[in-house]
């Protein structure tokens, strides 16, 4: 799409440029790049000698049992945050729209927790389960339930998860809210006309006609879920116990900052790039399909 | 991707009977308990901060209010350490992490629309080429090139400082898209009276442009303020000085290993405090944020 009418300047325009091109070529392209070499050499630790060595770094990343455990790890806990986060979102999304008392109160007490940064998220829940200190975690422990996520890595990857996924909610309410303002309520009107009780309305017209908010969130969840809960697990679990949190994310952080493994941390960070990458060309394939076909 | 369009919806309403829904308690049960799940977290923290940390550490803290919150809210406000917890005071850090969202977001604005007014207003050879180029950030989050970035910013001499905190961050191909998006919707005829009027590209740009674009800038600015705040491995590698620190990386610092024994009547004031900015301006904002989000962050 262009405009007809523009205006007639040989220079303006990459003045205008100048900013924004400055701080994307230097903080962005060029570390990307550096990432790109970095994942294909060798260097010693004090940087003297520099090898060429083809995949080897990558080599060494993919058959490395800890990253595949890391790898593991992640998917679950993505795959819990975000069935925890776009359930519960699109649960009092549906309630949220229909039209009762108060639904603008309801609106803001539910989307606030957006505003949250997942550190601060991650802090709130601590205090709530810690094992000695926090009320709920010292509740499991009086009701029998043996509860110490500093010991015990399935129950710490169930707090990241569940504190990442409480910060997260608020995200998927907005926009499930949103995506079911936009079904046209006679659709649904007709169909209770015709008999379809609410449970069915919900599941022959209403999710399907939801489909691409519910796509759209998908993928942005997942990516939330990858790269933004760093937060998170540097705050609550720091990775432990033992590697039972390490996400990529703070692996690539952990390697690279910590074990200061440059090779194999920036070939970490490439593998995650080509995975952002190809995430985000699935989704604007979708969007084109679909404006395609509007 | 955009949103689904908002369709308006019918005035017209059917009849008592059929609209009625016959359980008309269950969606206020769902949303209140909603509500309470996601009070409950802060609430518990609001107690915490108000209680002394010998109640907390011996681990019977009441599910109410105790008598401390004055001082303690003093205290982590004005000195920041208690008896284990050694940081900046909350002032300090909250001044930080204000300057970095308020630079952030009011950065990532101007920068963004003067891009976008280039390439929606000009034609001019790889016009294109440059604008693929900053679309194509949207596919570098910051986290996944996070050690180059680093070795960049500390090359520029730029560690521990507000400029290394911000400007790496200030790119936005968000933001150039949606002033893009709008800048195109703008009529052919507002730019023909403008030039007829002799009115120059900036000229254009300060007197209808800017006024036309208020609401974006809003919209934008509470996603970006927010944004900013929030940031947390780019403040974590860049301060290394207390001074410099983010509240959000104050916290985390408080918290160190989260033993029983620590200040937690300070740590909870401090996240309390820390949670307030953002969850203002995005409750004050309300309307705008909710449709700079769903229209544009796609």
């Amino acid at each position: 799409m262009h405009r007809r009418v523009v205006f007639e300047s040989r220079l303006l325009p990459y003045l205008l440029l100048v900013p924004q091109l400055a701080i994307v070529i230097v903080f962005f392209f060029w570390p990307a790049w550096q990432a790109v070499f970095q994942s294909f050499i060798r260097q010693d630790p004090f940087g003297l000698r520099t090898e060429f060595i083809w995949f080897e770094n990558f080599a060494y990343v993919l058959s490395n049992p800890f990253y595949l455990s890391s790898v593991r790890t992640t998917l679950i806990f993505s795959a819990t945050v975000m069935a925890l986060a776009m359930g519960s979102g699109l649960l009092l999304a549906v309630m949220a729209d229909s039209d009762i008392r108060g639904s603008g109160l309801y609106k803001i007490l539910l989307m606030w927790p957006y505003a949250m940064a997942p550190a601060v998220a991650a802090a709130l829940w601590l205090f709530m389960f810690h094992p000695t200190v926090g009320t709920f975690g010292r509740a499991l422990n009086a009701a029998g339930i043996r509860w110490d996520f500093m010991l015990n890595g399935g129950q710490a990857l169930l707090l990241i998860a569940m504190a990442s996924a409480w910060k997260r909610v608020g995200y998927n309410f907005i926009f499930f809210l949103a995506g079911l303002q936009s079904i046209p309520k006679e659709v649904t009107e007709a169909a209770s006309v015709d008999g379809a009780g609410a449970f069915q309305r919900f599941r022959k017209i209403i999710f399907p006609l939801l489909s691409p908010t519910t796509f759209f969130l998908l993928v942005v969840n997942l990516i939330w879920a990858f790269f933004e809960t760093f937060g998170v697990v540097h705050a609550l679990t720091k990775g432990g116990p033992g590697k039972a949190t390490e996400t990529l994310i703070y692996k690539v952080y952990v390697d690279g900052v910590v074990n200061l493994d440059l090779g194999g941390s920036s070939a970490q960070s490439v593998i995650l790039m080509l995975g952002v990458v190809a995430l985000t060309a699935v989704q604007f394939r979708y969007i084109e399909r679909r404006v395609h076909y509007q | 991707m955009s949103s689904p369009a908002v369709v308006q919806r019918s005035l017209t309403t059917l009849p008592s009977r059929v609209r009625r829904r016959p359980v008309s308690w269950i969606p206020h049960l769902v949303l209140a308990l909603g509500v309470v799940v996601f009070a409950s977290p802060v609430y518990m923290a609001l107690i915490g901060s108000t209680h002394d940390p010998s109640t907390i550490a011996r681990g019977d803290m009441p599910l109410s209010p105790g008598q401390m919150m004055v001082s303690n809210y003093r205290q982590a406000w004005a000195v920041g350490e208690g008896m284990r917890v050694k940081t900046a005071p909350v002032r300090t850090m909250m001044m930080n992490s204000f300057i970095m969202a308020v630079v952030i977001a009011s950065g990532k604005i101007s920068i963004s629309m003067l891009s976008a007014f280039a390439v929606a207003f000009f034609r001019f050879p790889l016009r294109m080429f440059f604008f693929w180029m900053i679309f194509i950030t949207l596919m570098l989050p910051v986290e996944v090139r996070i050690i180059p970035t680093y070795a960049v910013v500390t090359n520029l001499g730029m560690i521990n400082t507000f400029w290394g905190l911000t400007v790496p961050l200030l790119a936005s191909a968000t933001g150039t898209l949606i002033f893009r998006t709008f800048f195109l919707t703008i009529p052919d005829e507002l730019v023909e009276a403008a030039k007829l009027d002799g009115a120059g590209p900036m000229r254009f740009f300060w007197s209808i442009l800017m006024p036309m674009s208020i609401t974006a800038m809003a919209a934008l600015f509470v996603i970006l303020f927010v944004y900013g705040w929030n940031q947390y491995l780019w403040p974590l590698l860049i301060t290394t000085s207390s001074g410099m620190e983010t509240i959000v990386i104050g916290i985390t610092k408080m918290i160190g290993t989260g033993e029983a024994q620590t200040d937690w009547h300070l740590i909870m004031a401090t996240t309390i405090l820390a949670l307030i900015p953002p969850v203002t301006v995005v409750v004050v904002m309300q309307r705008w944020f909710v449709k700079g989000l769903v229209g544009t962050d796609k």
